[in-house]
C-alpha cells in the first residue's frame, strides 16, 4: 500500500497502440493492497493486455465480489464500466449484464473465498451456461481480509502464519472447470507475466467462458515457510506445461517453433492462439488425458500450469438461446416493449 | 554483465547528473532541498563549500549542469538549477560566523597567487584556513578578474561581486592591487613557497584584414574595450555597431552598446545558428533586446572612407550540411556591405605569457601555451602551478573554481612536502531517507510544472544606466514551484539482492518502466530488451546480483528514473531502499587533521 499515487509521468517512448493510447492509459484507481502483493502483478498484466487489445475502455466491463481480489477491479481500466457485488455473487452479475448487453467485453476477477466458498455455485453455474466472459480467479489460498485463515484452496498440510496444518482437502477451480465443461482452462502465476498476458489476451478472445486461475501469492498472511502458496513454494512447484502465445487478428505469427510442437488454434475473429506443448506428452485439447495429468501432478505437489485446456467453443449463452445479436440498449423502444397486444398473442401460445 | 559496484564512489555520483556535470560537483539536489525549507543560508553554505561564488554563479554560470539534468530527459526543460543558486544568495542571512576560522599562528608558508580571479582567489579561499600566508598579485585597481571586467554589471551587479570577493580577501589574503607582475624571474626571487598563476587569458584574437589600421580607432577587441567599460574609460560608442562573432563575449558586446548609446547592433556569424558558441539563454536575452543576429557572413574587409571606418564588407556564405548537421561544403555567394561607426571583435581569446621568462625551467609547448598537468596543475617546473583560463585556455568561471580547489591541494601537498599524486579519493556516504511505512524524508511526488521563467526590467527602463541588473531574481511564489522540479536524483534507489522475493512490485508501479527483472546478459543486448529498450548510452544500467528464489537479475536503467521512491515504497522485504548519497569531494582542507572546516548543515 502506498499513500502517494502513481505519478503521471511516463517513460517518453512509452509505445502507443492503435487507438492512440499508452498502457499508462489502461492503468486505475490507486491500489490500497498491501506493497507486494500477488494481485497488484496480476491487475499490471490485466493493462498490459487489454493494452495490447487495444480494447475500448468503455466497452469493458469489470465485475468483482468480495475480498482483496476483488478490490483489484478499480486497479485496471479506469475508463471502463464496473461492479462491486455481493459475496460470491459476481456471476450473477456478469449473467444479467452479458444478457442485455453481448457486445462489450466482461472481465470477471474474484478470489479462491469468493469463487470456491460462498460462490461455489454461481460460479459452476456460469461455466455451464459458458458466460462469454474472462474470469480470473487470484488464488492465494488464504482470506487475507479477514487476517489468514486457510481458504477451500489452501492444500493439506500447508501451514498458516502462526503454524497449524490445513487437514481439509482443496478445491481445485482447474479440475472443477474442466468436469463441467469449461472450453477454455489455465493457471498461470502472478510473478510470470510472460505467460501470464498471452493467456489473459486469448481468454479475453475466447467466446465463451475462459477460467485463468492465478496463483497469486498473499505477501502478508501466506509467504512464509510452510505455506505452499508462497512466492518461494510457487516457483519451485510450478511446471509451464502448455505456453499459449497471443496473435492479434492483423500480425502473422513470427516466432519459430519446432515443428510438431506448436499447435495454432484460431479465434473467431481470425487471431491465433499458438500453444507450444512443454510437457512432454501433455495434449490441451484431450480433456480427459489433461485432467489425468493435471491431478498425476497435483499429488506430486506440482501445478501444471499455462492453457491447460482449450476447446473450440459450442457458442456462448446467446447462441445457445437464440437471443438477438444486438444489444438491448440499441433496439427501438417498440422492440423493446411492444405494448399490450404483444404480450396478449405471447401468452395465448401458453393457454 | 557483472553486478554493479554501487560501493564505488562515482557509481551513484554519476546518478546525480547535475552533480556528476559541475565541475566543482556542487550538491545541487540538496540545496535545492534546502531552499523548498527556506533554509537559504544553510543551501549558499552548500554551494559554497563546492562553488566559492554562489552569488556570482547564481547570475552568470555557464551551467553545465542544466544541459545534464534529469529532468531535461523527462519534460524537455532542465530544472532552473542556476536561478535558484542565485536565490540562495540573495535571500541568505550573514554568513560570515559560518566562514572557516583563519589561525592566527601561520605555518610559515608563503604563497603567491597571480591575478586575482576566480582561480586565484578559490586558491587563497582553501589554503588560508590551513595557515599559509597568501599573496594575490592583480594588474588592475580592483580585484575579480574576468568577472569584473568582461562580465557586464547588468548581468553581475558590481555589490555582489565585491561581497563574495571580500569574503575571500577577509581571510587576511595581502591584497595587491595594480600590482602587475612583469617577470616570473624577479617573483621566483622573492622566494615564495609556491606560486599559482591565475591570470586568465586575456588576450582577445585580432582579425587582420584589409582596413584594420586605417579604421583602428573604431575597432575594438570585444573583452578589452568590456574592460575599459568596466572601469569606466569608455562611456559611449557609435549609433551603429557591428559586432563580429557569436560567443558569450559577443552577446555582452552587443548588450553594453545598447546601454552606451548604440541604436542598431548587428551581430555578425559566419556560420548557421547551430554553430553558434554562445548559451541559448544568452542568446536569448540579446535578442530580447532587439539585437539582430546575421548568420552566413564571413568578415572580408573594414571599409575605409575620408580616414574613418565606414562599415564591412561581408561574404554571403552557403553551406552543404550532412544528416548529422556537419558542414560538407560551403561557397561563397555574394558579397553585402554593412555601414558601421564601430566594430567589436569577439571572435575568442587566449592566455599569453609574455611576462613568463622561457629559462626558468617552465616548459611552453608548440602552441606557447605551458605544459600543465591535468590533474595536480603543476608546471614542469616544482612549485610553479596554473590554473583557470591560464591553464589551458578559455573556459569557465566553474572551472575556473574547481582548478583553484585542485591546485590548492597540489600546493598543500607540494609545501608539506608530500607527493602530488598522494590524493584523497573521492567518497560517498547513503544515508537511508526512510521515516515510516510510507514516509520518507523527502519530498517524493513528482510535481508536474514546467520551467519557470526569470522575470526581466522591462525594456523601457534597462538601457537608462549601465549597470541595472535586468534579471530580478524569482519571485517566492517562482521559488516554491521551481525547487518542486528537482527530482531527488541524490536520494538513490539502493537494492538489495538477497531480499528480493521477485513479487514484481517495484516494476509495476515504477512510473517511468525503468525496471526490469530478466536474465542476465551482455550490456548491448540486455539493454535491448528492457521492459523500456535503455537506448541513452551515456545513462549506466545498475544490475544487482542473481536473485535468491530464481538466480535471474534486477536491471535498472538509470536514464529516466524520477526517483519517487515508489519501487521502495511497493516493496514487501525493504529490498529497495531510498538513500541520500552525499558526496565527499575531497578539498585541501580534507587533506589536513589538524584543521577543522565546518562542513554545511544539510537537510
Amino acid at each position: 500500500m502506498t499513500y502517494l499515487a502513481k505519478p503521471k509521468v511516463a517513460h517518453p517512448s512509452l509505445p502507443k497502440n492503435p487507438l492512440g493510447f499508452t498502457r499508462r492509459d489502461y492503468e486505475g484507481a490507486l491500489s490500497t493492497l498491501c506493497a507486494g502483493c500477488g494481485h497488484d502483478s496480476i491487475t499490471a498484466a490485466v493493462v498490459e493486455a487489454a493494452w495490447g487489445l487495444a480494447l475500448e475502455p468503455q466497452n469493458v466491463v469489470k465485475l468483482s465480489g468480495i475480498g482483496c481480489s476483488s478490490k483489484t477491479t478499480a486497479y485496471f481500466v479506469s475508463g471502463g464500466h464496473g461492479f462491486n457485488s455481493v459475496h460470491g455473487r459476481m456471476p450473477s452479475i456478469a449473467m444479467g449484464a452479458n444478457a442485455a448487453n453481448r457486445n462489450l467485453t466482461y472481465i470477471g476477477v474474484s478470489g479462491d473465498g469468493d469463487t470456491l466458498s460462498i460462490g461455489l455455485g454461481q460460479f459452476c453455474h456460469a461455466i455451464r451456461r459458458n458466460l462469454n466472459m474472462l474470469y480470473i480467479i487470484e488464488n492465494n489460498g488464504v482470506y487475507g481480509l479477514t487476517k489468514g485463515q486457510f481458504s477451500a484452496s489452501a492444500d493439506v498440510g500447508s501451514k498458516a502464519k502462526k503454524g497449524e496444518a490445513n487437514t481439509q482437502p482443496p478445491i481445485d477451480p482447474v479440475l472443477l472447470a474442466l468436469t463441467l465443461g469449461a472450453t477454455f482452462v489455465a493457471r498461470s502465476f502472478s510473478g510470470d507475466k510472460q505467460q501470464l498476458v498471452p493467456l489473459i489476451q486469448a481468454g479475453l478472445e475466447h467466446q465463451g467462458f475462459a477460467l485463468i486461475d492465478v496463483l497469486s501469492p498473499c505477501v502478508t498472511f501466506n509467504d512464509h515457510e510452510g505455506s505452499t502458496k508462497s512466492y518461494a513454494y510457487t516457483r519451485e512447484h510450478y511446471e509451464p506445461a502448455v505456453h499459449a502465445d497471443f496473435v492479434p487478428r492483423q500480425a502473422a505469427i513470427t516466432a519459430d517453433y519446432p515443428p510438431g510442437e506448436a499447435l495454432p488454434v484460431e479465434m473467431h475473429d481470425g487471431s491465433r492462439i499458438v500453444l507450444r506443448k512443454i510437457e512432454e506428452g501433455y495434449d490441451p485439447t484431450d480433456r480427459a488425458l489433461a485432467m489425468t495429468r493435471i491431478q498425476e501432478r497435483l499429488a506430486e505437489g506440482e501445478h501444471l500450469t499455462g492453457l491447460l485446456y482449450l476447446a473450440p467453443s459450442p457458442g456462448d449463452f446467446h447462441v445457445a438461446n437464440g437471443t438477438p445479436r444486438f444489444a438491448l440498449n440499441s433496439l427501438p423502444y417498440e422492440a423493446l416493449c411492444p405494448g399490450a397486444a404483444a404480450l396478449e398473442r405471447t401468452l395465448a401460445r401458453y393457454r | 554483465m557483472q553486478p554493479t559496484d554501487t560501493a564505488n564512489p562515482d557509481y551513484y555520483h554519476r546518478v546525480v547528473d547535475c552533480q556528476w556535470a559541475c565541475p566543482a560537483h556542487t550538491d545541487v539536489p540538496e540545496y535545492i532541498r534546502l531552499i523548498a525549507q527556506g533554509r537559504f543560508t544553510d543551501a549558499y553554505m552548500v554551494n559554497r563549500d563546492s562553488n566559492v561564488f554562489p552569488g556570482i554563479l547564481g547570475r552568470v554560470c555557464d551551467r553545465p549542469c542544466e544541459p545534464a539534468c534529469r529532468r531535461g530527459r523527462i519534460e524537455q526543460k532542465p530544472v532552473a538549477i542556476c536561478r535558484l543558486k542565485r536565490v540562495a544568495a540573495d535571500h541568505r542571512d550573514d554568513v560570515s560566523a559560518l566562514l572557516p576560522a583563519i589561525p592566527k599562528v601561520k605555518n610559515g608558508k608563503r604563497i603567491a597567487c597571480i591575478g586575482a580571479g576566480c582561480a586565484s582567489l578559490t586558491v587563497a579561499n582553501d589554503l588560508m584556513p590551513l595557515g599559509y600566508q597568501v599573496t594575490i598579485f592583480e594588474q588592475y585597481g580592483a580585484p575579480g578578474g574576468l568577472m569584473r571586467t568582461n562580465i557586464p554589471s547588468f548581468r553581475l551587479p558590481h555589490t555582489v561581486l565585491d561581497e563574495e570577493i571580500a569574503m575571500i580577501t577577509g581571510m587576511g589574503v595581502d591584497l595587491r592591487l595594480n600590482a602587475k607582475i612583469d617577470s616570473m624571474r624577479a617573483l621566483l626571487a622573492q622566494g615564495f613557497d609556491a606560486v599559482f598563476v591565475g591570470s586568465g587569458a586575456p588576450r582577445g584574437k585580432e582579425l587582420k584584414l584589409p582596413g584594420r589600421e586605417a579604421g583602428a580607432a573604431n575597432i575594438h577587441i570585444g573583452i578589452s574595450w568590456l574592460e575599459s567599460v568596466a572601469f569606466g574609460h569608455v562611456e559611449s560608442i557609435g549609433r551603429r555597431v557591428l559586432i563580429i562573432g557569436v560567443g558569450n563575449t559577443a552577446m555582452d558586446c552587443c548588450r553594453t552598446s545598447l546601454r552606451l548609446g548604440a541604436h542598431s547592433v548587428k551581430v555578425m556569424a559566419r556560420k548557421p545558428r547551430t554553430f553558434f558558441k554562445a548559451s541559448p539563454w544568452e542568446l536569448d536575452d540579446a535578442e530580447e533586446e532587439n539585437v539582430e543576429i546575421v548568420i552566413n557572413r564571413s568578415p572580408k574587409s573594414f571599409v575605409i572612407e575620408n580616414g574613418r571606418l565606414a562599415g564591412m564588407l561581408f561574404d554571403r556564405m552557403e553551406y552543404d550540411l550532412d544528416a548529422a548537421g556537419r558542414i560538407t561544403a560551403e561557397r561563397i555567394t555574394g558579397e553585402e556591405f554593412l555601414p558601421a561607426d564601430d566594430v567589436i571583435l569577439a571572435i575568442g581569446q587566449e592566455n599569453a605569457f609574455p611576462w613568463v621568462e622561457r629559462d626558468l625551467g617552465i616548459q611552453f609547448d608548440k602552441w606557447d601555451v605551458p605544459v600543465v598537468d591535468a590533474a595536480t596543475f603543476q608546471s614542469s617546473r616544482r612549485g610553479v602551478f596554473f590554473g583557470g583560463d591560464a591553464a589551458f585556455g578559455p573556459k569557465n568561471i566553474i572551472w575556473a573554481v574547481e582548478h583553484g580547489h585542485q591546485a590548492a591541494i597540489s600546493i598543500h601537498q607540494h609545501c608539506q612536502g608530500e607527493s602530488l599524486a598522494a590524493r584523497l579519493p573521492p567518497g560517498i556516504n547513503l544515508q537511508s531517507r526512510k521515516m515510516g511505512m510510507h514516509e520518507w524524508s523527502y519530498a517524493n511526488d513528482y510535481t508536474p510544472v514546467e520551467r519557470r521563467l526569470m522575470p526581466h526590467v522591462s525594456i523601457k527602463e534597462r538601457f537608462k544606466k549601465l549597470n541595472i541588473e535586468v534579471e530580478l531574481g524569482f519571485t517566492a511564489a517562482q521559488v516554491e514551484q521551481e525547487v518542486q522540479r528537482c527530482l531527488n536524483c541524490d536520494v538513490q534507489t539502493a537494492f538489495s539482492a538477497k531480499l528480493c522475493i521477485e513479487c514484481d512490485a517495484c516494476l509495476d508501479i515504477c512510473p517511468v518502466d525503468c525496471l526490469t527483472i530478466t536474465a542476465n546478459g551482455e550490456e548491448g543486448e540486455l539493454r535491448a530488451r528492457l521492459k523500456a529498450p535503455a537506448r541513452n548510452l551515456a545513462q549506466p544500467l545498475y544490475v544487482s546480483g542473481a536473485l535468491p528464489q530464481t538466480g535471474r537479475v534486477m536491471v535498472k536503467d538509470e536514464d529516466l528514473c524520477v526517483h519517487c521512491g515508489l519501487c521502495a515504497e511497493r516493496c514487501p522485504t525493504a529490498a529497495w531502499d531510498m538513500q541520500k548519497s552525499t558526496v565527499h569531494w575531497p578539498h585541501a582542507a580534507d587533506g589536513d587533521a589538524t584543521v577543522r572546516v565546518p562542513q554545511p548543515k544539510i537537510a
